[in-house]
């Protein structure tokens, strides 16, 4: 009888790689699905079409780089990089809109630098940010949302003559909360508020309610621990405490209040979808608290400071680059290092 | 409710533990051979006490402890030593080590043995010898000897509490677990004596809530006791001793320190059974209870096991089949161990035997990426970070790791459990920590030969400094001899010629003309001119026979003084070139020894007194003999020369300053050649140029003379 000789431990939890990108596709549904009632089929057919491009790239990639196709492509992780980009974008982008932002998330923002695990940077917040940047028109042309100046929210079919064909998609767009907010100068909140259709019950009309499906989806990921809540309520309380601190009642110059910055733009959507992304954050619990606080506050000040509506992907860029900075400083203490044990142990020797 | 803290991390893996709790303890009974190893415990192993050959009964101490931490080994049962010699043993390194063979008689005779009649009154030291020399080590896996563990002075502090620890966390392991469960009197009683050694304020069973059994029948023992039975969550690995103090005590052992530094003793359960055996009864560690469990095994259950039996006698009885990729665990899943073959004995500190399938515990699949998900520091109850750790430890980068607090890793393995990339990180872990040792002790190893070395050169400065400072002090005596000469305008040569100089000079004033003393405080060379000179000079006043007969009386004590010198040195195995030396001195003293007696023997006829002795020019000679026969030569030449018309004169002064500057030059070109030393080749160089500009008067002179006869 010949015995296998391997080191502990012996058993293995449940838990697999492929299975915390499945659980992150998943907890986007109650997200996606508000997006789709609010703002029609867009955003499905953008998360198809990203995937696509996504497994595409990444086999690209890995051929590229001589690595094996099989393990890499089930791990889910491409799949996940697409579906948020195509999440993050206006619903009804243009096909090469997608292509070259996915492709670019993962060939450049990824495997360029070494793959999974390797990339400093959120891929899919670089390729926002490259999109961005380089189409700043068809990146905030946001579609109108259900039941605002009675329009009827496209189809998958429609959807996918919008995708796939040059047709303007001008005409069903609209400015969103976060532009009105911005651009207002005259008018105070309430006034601004009941001239504008595209304001809802806290925030937008469809954001809200995509904000709450995302918060959903977050907190069931919380359940499943597939991360901890140091960096998306470090990065909600930071915000709303600005957004308080800044906030004077709604006079013409208000910068919006503390529930409309959370359930607005990105936040909810980042806070538990992007800045939760562990292969660019700080790593240890105090350092995520960190890094999702500093988020915070940077979506708030380039929100209302900055030359852009929303910020989270800017923000969530900048905090990457100050990750290892903040591990440096965060590591957490080490059994037997507490004050605690240190000065009974001194107390007792002196006491002998 | 007594307060509990709990520790940061842990995991949460199946506990299967049910399957080997089904049955009550049951005897493994005697295997045909036990194979006891020599190192059941950590520290040096024992040393066998017995031959092979040689009969052993029941509890017979077979190998004794080699220091002190390290406790002796007894035969579990009566039998016949067959071999001492290398076998393979349950080790992570699947190492072999010395064991000794019994092969059992199966009549189990116990040798004489007796407890301690009134322990509850024993003193310390007694309690402490007879725990040592039962053989006890801690039983939950490390094995550290409880005599050492109990015996750490009381002077650092009181002992706040002394800890029983029951968790017993590994998944699948219930020999604790069933201990408690039947033999709870044993445990309180054993826990009793341990109290009296400790004399702690408090005393702590810690338990798991998953053993509800074994919490109901310890709390009945322990009943009018003053112990407490503490239940708290089941966590791994809440079994861990500084995590089980954490959690009883809130108290955190400091990193690199012992729980007594903290105030805590802390003992396995099966150790406080074994330290109750041996106190009351006076029964060494012989066996001990050992979970044979795993879905390979039909029937899982815990044997109370004889100490060297064989893991196959147990599984055998267990219903063990080898399934594929099969595997023997020896402890649980966690931190188990796989052994080398079925055959490795059960030692003091195996808890458990795990004989999984395939399918219950699979074969680790490959690992992937980290995508530093951080659910490892979630697990890790030392509050380490693994997934930098693991970074750092691919990267070989030693420092980090050890910013890091890599050596606070007790590889629980709880990082790896959670990893959902199949890391094995707890190996990487391992090997980092080989390397950091090794890298260590290599340190030391070159700081110490850096130490050595430094030291060396600093000596060989040092000595090479005082030779140098030497050389100087000697340098400056001369010159500063050589000023005095100067002053007292007898020479310009060197300290021996002066002396030579001064020794002539001397003569002269024996012969009637006023000298100067030189000052006498030179080498020996110069000292023994002085002597020399200072006998000349009381020879002045004597007769030419006196003379004659003291010379000859002086050279024949020089040639036995020689003589003797010579077989000195001949016999001491001195260097050939003083033997020499000595040799050409005898030599050249024969002859003039010779001269001597004719002279004394034609004394009558002869007496002349001899000539005044002036200052002349002789080639540097170091013997002082050859320097008296130098002197001898300038007389002789100096009374041929007082025949000599002028010209005569300056031309033989040429000639020999002609020579003596040739025979400097080849003596110069000889020395450089042969490589000799500066000083030496310093000396000659010198030497011929003091000669060059005496060589140019005497030229002068003579071509003087030249025209004066031309003219």
């Amino acid at each position: 009888m010949s015995l296998m000789r391997v080191t502990s431990p012996h058993a293995h939890g449940p838990l697999s790689t492929a299975r915390v990108m499945q659980t992150v596709l998943l907890a986007c549904i109650p997200g996606v699905a508000a997006l789709t009632w609010f703002f029609g089929a867009g955003t499905l057919v953008n998360i198809a079409w990203a995937c696509l491009v996504a497994l595409a790239s990444e086999a690209l990639a890995l051929k590229l780089r001589k690595r094996p196709l099989g393990p890499h492509l089930k791990d889910y992780s491409a799949l996940v990089t697409a579906t948020l980009l195509a999440i993050a974008m206006p619903a009804y982008s243009p096909w090469w809109l997608i292509l070259v932002g996915v492709s670019f998330s993962i060939i450049i923002a990824k495997h360029l630098y070494g793959g999974l695990g390797y990339n400093p940077f959120n891929p899919a917040m670089v390729g926002y940010v490259v999109l961005l940047i380089s189409f700043p028109v068809e990146m905030t042309s946001w579609a109108a949302p259900r039941g605002v100046n009675a329009v009827e929210v496209p189809g998958l079919l429609e959807a996918l003559t919008l995708c796939f064909t040059p047709n303007s998609i001008d005409a069903i767009t609209m400015a969103t909360p976060l532009d009105l907010l911005k651009q207002n100068s005259t008018l105070t909140e309430a006034v601004l508020w009941q001239q504008n259709p595209q304001f809802g019950r806290w925030a937008g009309v469809g954001w809200e309610w995509a904000s709450l499906g995302f918060l959903a989806g977050g907190l069931w990921m919380l359940y499943r621990r597939i991360y901890t809540w140091h960096a998306p309520v470090a990065m909600l309380a930071s915000l709303a405490l600005m957004a308080t601190l800044f906030h004077d009642g709604g006079s013409a110059d208000s910068t919006g209040s503390a529930l409309f910055h959370l359930l607005s733009g990105g936040a909810m959507f980042g806070a538990f979808f992007i800045i939760t992304d562990p292969v660019s954050s700080a790593v240890s619990n105090r350092g995520r608290l960190v890094f999702g606080a500093a988020i915070g506050v940077l979506v708030f000040l380039i929100r209302c400071f900055g030359n852009y509506p929303d910020a989270v992907a800017f923000a969530v860029l900048i905090m990457n680059f100050a990750a290892p900075f903040i591990d440096y400083y965060t590591q957490p203490q080490t059994y037997g290092y507490g004050k605690s044990s240190q000065t009974i142990a001194s107390d007792r020797s002196e006491t002998s | 409710m007594r307060k509990i803290w709990d520790f940061h991390g842990g995991v949460h893996p199946p506990e299967n533990k049910h399957q080997s709790l089904a049955r009550p303890i049951k005897s493994a009974g005697i295997a045909p051979e036990l194979v006891l190893p020599l190192n059941q415990h950590i520290g040096a192993p024992a040393e066998p006490i017995v031959d092979v050959g040689q009969r052993v009964l029941k509890g017979e101490c077979i190998a004794k402890p080699d220091g002190i931490i390290s406790v002796p080994v007894h035969a579990p049962t009566s039998g016949t030593v067959t071999a001492i010699e290398e076998r393979s043993v349950a080790h992570p390194s699947g190492l072999t080590t010395t064991c000794i063979v019994i092969e059992t008689d199966g009549e189990d005779h116990w040798t004489e043995h007796s407890g301690i009649p009134d322990y509850a009154n024993a003193d310390r030291g007694t309690l402490l010898a007879c725990i040592r020399n039962a053989g006890i080590a801690g039983m939950g896996g490390a094995g550290f000897p409880t005599a050492v563990k109990l015996g750490v002075n009381p002077k650092a502090g009181r002992i706040d509490f002394l800890i029983l620890n029951g968790t017993e966390c590994e998944p699948y392991i219930t020999a604790d677990h069933v201990l408690m469960r039947e033999r709870a009197e044993e445990i309180v009683a054993g826990t009793e004596i341990l109290r009296q050694l400790v004399n702690p304020r408090e005393v702590l069973l810690g338990i798991e809530d998953n053993k509800p059994d074994a919490i109901e029948a310890l709390r009945r023992a322990c009943e009018g006791t003053g112990m407490e039975v503490v239940v708290f969550p089941t966590k791994y690995p809440s079994g861990g001793e500084k995590q089980l103090i954490e959690i009883l005590t809130g108290r955190q052992v400091p990193s690199g320190g012992l729980p007594a530094d903290v105030g805590v003793v802390c003992q396995n359960m099966g150790t406080a059974v074994a330290v109750y055996q041996a106190v009351a009864h006076g029964e060494p560690l012989i066996s001990r209870i050992t979970t044979v469990t795993g879905e390979a095994v039909a029937r899982p259950g815990n044997f109370d096991v004889l100490l060297g039996t064989p893991m196959s006698f147990l599984l055998e009885q267990s219903g063990f089949s080898a399934g594929r990729d099969q595997r023997l665990v020896m402890g649980g899943p966690m931190m188990g161990f796989t052994v080398p073959d079925a055959d490795v004995p059960i030692i003091k500190t195996t808890n458990c035997i795990l004989a999984p399938t395939a399918e219950e515990l699979p074969a680790p699949p490959p690992a992937q990426a980290c995508i530093r998900c951080g659910l490892c520091a979630e697990a890790c109850p030392a509050s380490l970070l693994p997934q930098q750790l693991y970074w750092f430890s691919r990267g070989k980068e030693y420092e980090k790791l050890e910013a890091h607090n890599l050596f606070d890793c007790i590889e629980c393995g709880a990082c790896s459990y959670a990893c959902p990339s199949n890391i094995p990180l707890v190996q990487y872990y391992r090997a980092s920590k080989a390397e950091l040792t090794q890298l260590r002790r290599d340190q030391a190893k070159s700081e110490h030969s850096k130490t050595r070395f430094e030291a060396r050169q600093e000596r060989l400065q040092r000595e090479a400094e005082e030779k140098e400072a030497q050389r100087q002090a000697r340098k400056q005596a001369a010159e500063a001899r050589a000023r005095e000469a100067a002053e007292t305008g007898s020479a310009e040569q060197d300290p021996i010629q002066a002396a030579i100089e001064r020794a002539k000079a001397k003569k002269a004033a024996a012969a009637g003309d006023d000298s100067q003393q030189p000052a006498a405080d030179m080498d020996p060379a110069q000292q023994a001119i002085e002597r020399a000179g200072a006998a000349r000079s009381t020879d002045a006043n004597q007769s030419p026979a006196e003379k004659a007969r003291a010379n000859l009386e002086r050279l024949e004590q020089r040639l036995q003084k020689s003589e003797a010198k010579l077989a000195a040195s001949r016999e001491a195995g001195a260097e050939d070139s003083i033997i020499e030396a000595l040799q050409t001195g005898i030599e050249k003293l024969r002859p003039k020894l010779e001269a001597a007696r004719a002279e004394v023997a034609a004394l009558p006829a002869k007496s002349e007194p001899e000539p005044a002795a002036e200052p002349a020019a002789a080639p540097p000679e170091r013997e002082l003999d050859a320097a008296q026969l130098a002197i001898e030569r300038a007389r002789q030449a100096r009374a041929d020369s007082a025949n000599q018309t002028p010209e005569e004169k300056a031309r033989a002064n040429l000639e020999r300053l002609q020579q003596r500057l040739e025979k400097s030059e080849t003596k110069l070109a000889a020395s450089r050649e042969a490589g000799a030393e500066d000083t030496i080749i310093e000396a000659l160089e010198a030497a011929i140029d003091k000669l060059r500009p005496k060589l140019e008067a005497a030229r002068r002179e003579v071509d003087e003379l030249n025209t004066g006869q031309e003219a």
